[in-house]
């Protein structure tokens, strides 16, 4: 009887404190997260892991979310992010590179909600950026394809020629090289982040070409299931993509938003977010290897050291000399490329037989 | 058995209340479908239909979404009433964009108030190029002006995404594909302040005025009509059916062209790869909503802008997916055009009039 009397005392009291000390610290249930998705969560692979991130803010914080899926990236991107603005949210996460502008739009008009873009430049005072060092997983997955690749021609199925693709290649094929300077490359541009058939059907052409590695900065598991009926090796991208080609994927570089996305809605929580410009590699946790199969003890011996050096530091993925396909020195021996190069990428490193689209 | 037998008559009642009965219908199958996924069926079609405006920026972003698809519709109609199918305004739209965006972009400096007419011109003028092609391979060849025009969709939207990769490519962007954002001057003015509704929108009530005017005042739209619905008695009155085929196809193009140029030059205000979330084609099944009249375009136009607002609306609070829209947009499309069918013919069970015809 004294002891729930005494509780709902402390309840009372608890509650009239968190009155006094006033109604802007908020809750951590009183935040609502909303996330805007380029892609349908089903995709399996940028937006589906984006969701999981959402789901473990869920799980973790216990805080209202919603989500808007396959949302264009033009003119009804605005009225989305708007809208959550709008419906209560008061951190709002835009998932696209796309939705640069109509995000920085709508936290000009919302300035007590906090947003957060991922892969874009723009920032605000209630807009931080936020993205993750890929390229440091697509080192190891070159070191892993420079040992496994029997016809020493690696197929590379790519979206689009932006910066964040081409870093990749380059890291790609720099620990390729570092394991076996024989290795090639063959890229096709699908010219889209998610398109199951024309990503099928780049894989397959390059296979008709000699490549018995397929590697992908696309989003569906459509070219790694080629890779495994054709009965060759690939790498899963942005999720574990095993249960697709468990006979085929080595590894798969993926995305892990799940610490960051859980960190920011309690630091909205507790008062404690501001505006910042993230870059996670390895060592953050954003950027994860799925574990290594169809590949001998050696070689994952050797892709979990050059993992394991990435993340300590000890070894950066670009780390000069590096010199363009015109034979320009880019980056100074011993010297590392910084992020202002690595995020304007738009050069192939020498030794890359192919031509950037321009 | 079932049959369809084609009726006498239709009642001229029906055609114009088909659409409504086929609007009716869609939200009592909606709300079933709604009951069953667990949701409160008038809670539901209350977020779907009202919630996304009861408010006035609401009802200004209806009109924003409405705009596009009511130009390109209305030109498409013109066209699909003298049996010229034009399905590729996805690409005219594009055309337009990057023919009436690129005069903004090399003029990026310009305080000029002549830029913005002179995109309206371009814009337009690159649509009807791009719907030029089909009309002249249709003209010349016979080439079936559906696959053409389709085809030619996939040439612009590749196009576009050349130029925002390459040359047109923000020199300020990080090589991200985008242009330069528009000079001010090459800007569409924002007719209420506070919200996106921009000069396109009075744009577009002009075109539903002046193509109600065409069809029903001028010649040449009782040409369009007879052409569509007997040609054989056109040809017979001398009306050119080629001469049909290039006037609707150039100004379906024009006025695609057109939305386009609003689109890159109102809400978006640059180039960037994608530009439209398929408005060329939406605008088709806008345009058989409307019946092909301009007027009930307008409304066609408004209704379809709803279903993806309102999308939107139910997955933000309702924690509905995505494919609710398209599932809407189809069962509406659905119930028109079995009501149609039911204008047009009756159903008979049994076989008793195919017997007497054998006997």
């Amino acid at each position: 009887m004294n002891a729930s009397f005494m509780k709902r005392t402390i309840a009372a009291v608890a509650a009239v404190g968190a009155l006094a000390t006033g109604m802007g610290a908020a809750q951590a249930e009183d935040v609502k997260v909303g996330f805007v998705y380029v892609g349908p969560i089903g995709d399996h692979g940028w937006s589906y892991r984006h969701d999981i991130g959402r789901q473990a803010i869920v799980a973790e914080t216990g805080a209202e979310t919603s989500f808007v899926e396959s949302v264009p990236e033009g003119a009804d991107a605005e009225r989305v992010i708007r809208q959550m603005a709008q419906t209560g949210h008061n951190l709002i996460f835009t998932t696209s590179f796309g939705y640069m502008n109509p995000t920085e739009k709508v936290a000009k008009q919302f300035p007590n909600v906090k947003f957060e873009h991922a892969t874009g430049y723009k920032r605000a005072d209630n807009l931080s950026t936020y993205a993750a060092r890929f390229y440091e997983g697509r080192y190891v997955a070159g070191v892993i394809a420079g040992k496994m690749t029997k016809s020493n021609i690696v197929g590379y199925v790519g979206s689009f020629p932006i910066p964040e693709v081409v870093r990749g290649i380059n890291s790609f094929m720099m620990g390729a090289w570092s394991v076996n300077p024989d290795v090639k490359v063959k890229i096709v541009w699908a010219n889209t982040w998610y398109d199951p058939g024309k990503e099928g059907d780049a894989a397959k052409a390059l296979i008709d070409q000699g490549a018995d590695i397929m590697v992908q900065h696309t989003d569906s598991p459509a070219p790694l299931q080629v890779a495994e009926n054709r009965g060759v090796l690939g790498f899963g991208q942005a999720s574990d993509m095993i249960k697709f080609a468990p006979k085929a994927q080595l590894t798969a570089i993926v995305d892990n938003w799940d610490k960051y996305y859980v960190a920011r809605a309690k630091a909205v929580a507790d008062g404690t977010w501001t505006s910042t410009d993230t870059w996670g590699g390895i060592d953050s946790g954003m950027v994860d290897m799925a574990p290594y199969t169809n590949m001998p003890d050696d070689v994952k011996a050797l892709a979990e050291a050059t993992e394991a050096k990435i993340a300590s530091g000890e070894f950066h993925p670009f780390t000069g000399p590096i010199y363009d396909q015109a034979g320009e020195l880019r980056v100074k021996e011993g010297e590392l490329a910084d992020d202002g190069m690595l995020l304007g990428m738009d050069w192939y490193i020498k030794g890359i037989d192919a031509e950037l689209p321009k | 058995m079932v049959r369809l037998e084609p009726r006498r008559q239709h009642s001229q009642a029906m055609v114009y209340l088909s659409p409504v009965l086929a609007i009716f219908m869609t939200l009592v199958v909606g709300g079933i479908i709604f009951a069953f996924m667990g949701k409160n069926p008038f809670d539901a079609l209350y977020t779907f239909f009202i919630l996304p405006i009861n408010n006035s920026y609401g009802i200004s972003e209806l009109f924003v979404k409405a705009t596009p698809l009511v130009i390109i519709a209305v030109g498409l109609s013109l066209g699909f009433r003298a049996n010229v199918w034009n399905i590729g305004a996805e690409g005219q739209l594009t055309m337009g964009a990057i023919f009436g965006g690129g005069l903004a972009l090399y003029f990026h400096d310009s305080e000029s108030a002549f830029l913005l007419p002179a995109m309206f011109v371009l814009g337009a003028i690159g649509g009807a190029f791009w719907a030029a092609i089909p009309a002249l391979l249709r003209t010349k060849f016979n080439a079936n002006e559906i696959l053409t025009s389709l085809m030619l969709t996939y040439v612009a939207t590749l196009f576009l995404s050349f130029l925002v990769h390459g040359p047109w490519r923000n020199p300020e962007g990080f090589n991200f594909p985008e242009s330069r954002p528009f000079p001010d001057a090459g800007l569409l003015p924002i007719i209420y302040d506070g919200t996106r509704v921009h000069l396109g929108t009075a744009v577009a009530v002009f075109v539903v005025i002046a193509g109600w005017l065409l069809l029903s005042k001028s010649v040449i739209g009782f040409q369009l009509r007879v052409v569509g619905k007997a040609p054989q008695a056109a040809r017979h009155v001398g009306f050119r059916q080629k001469r049909m085929v290039w006037f609707t196809l150039l100004l379906g193009g024009a006025l695609a062209g057109l939305a386009g140029l609003f689109e890159v030059a109102g809400p978006i205000g640059q180039l960037q790869p994608s530009i439209s979330p398929g408005y060329g084609f939406t605008a088709i099944i806008v345009a058989f909503l409307g019946r092909l009249h301009p007027v009930g375009i307008l409304f066609g136009g408004l209704i379809m802008a709803l279903t993806y607002l309102g999308g939107e609306l139910a997955q933000i609070t309702l924690g509905l997916p995505n494919a609710v829209t398209g599932l809407f947009q189809g069962i509406l499309l659905f119930f028109l055009l079995a009501c149609d069918v039911l204008t047009k013919y009756r159903i008979r069970f049994g076989s008793t009039a195919a017997k007497g015809r054998t006997a």
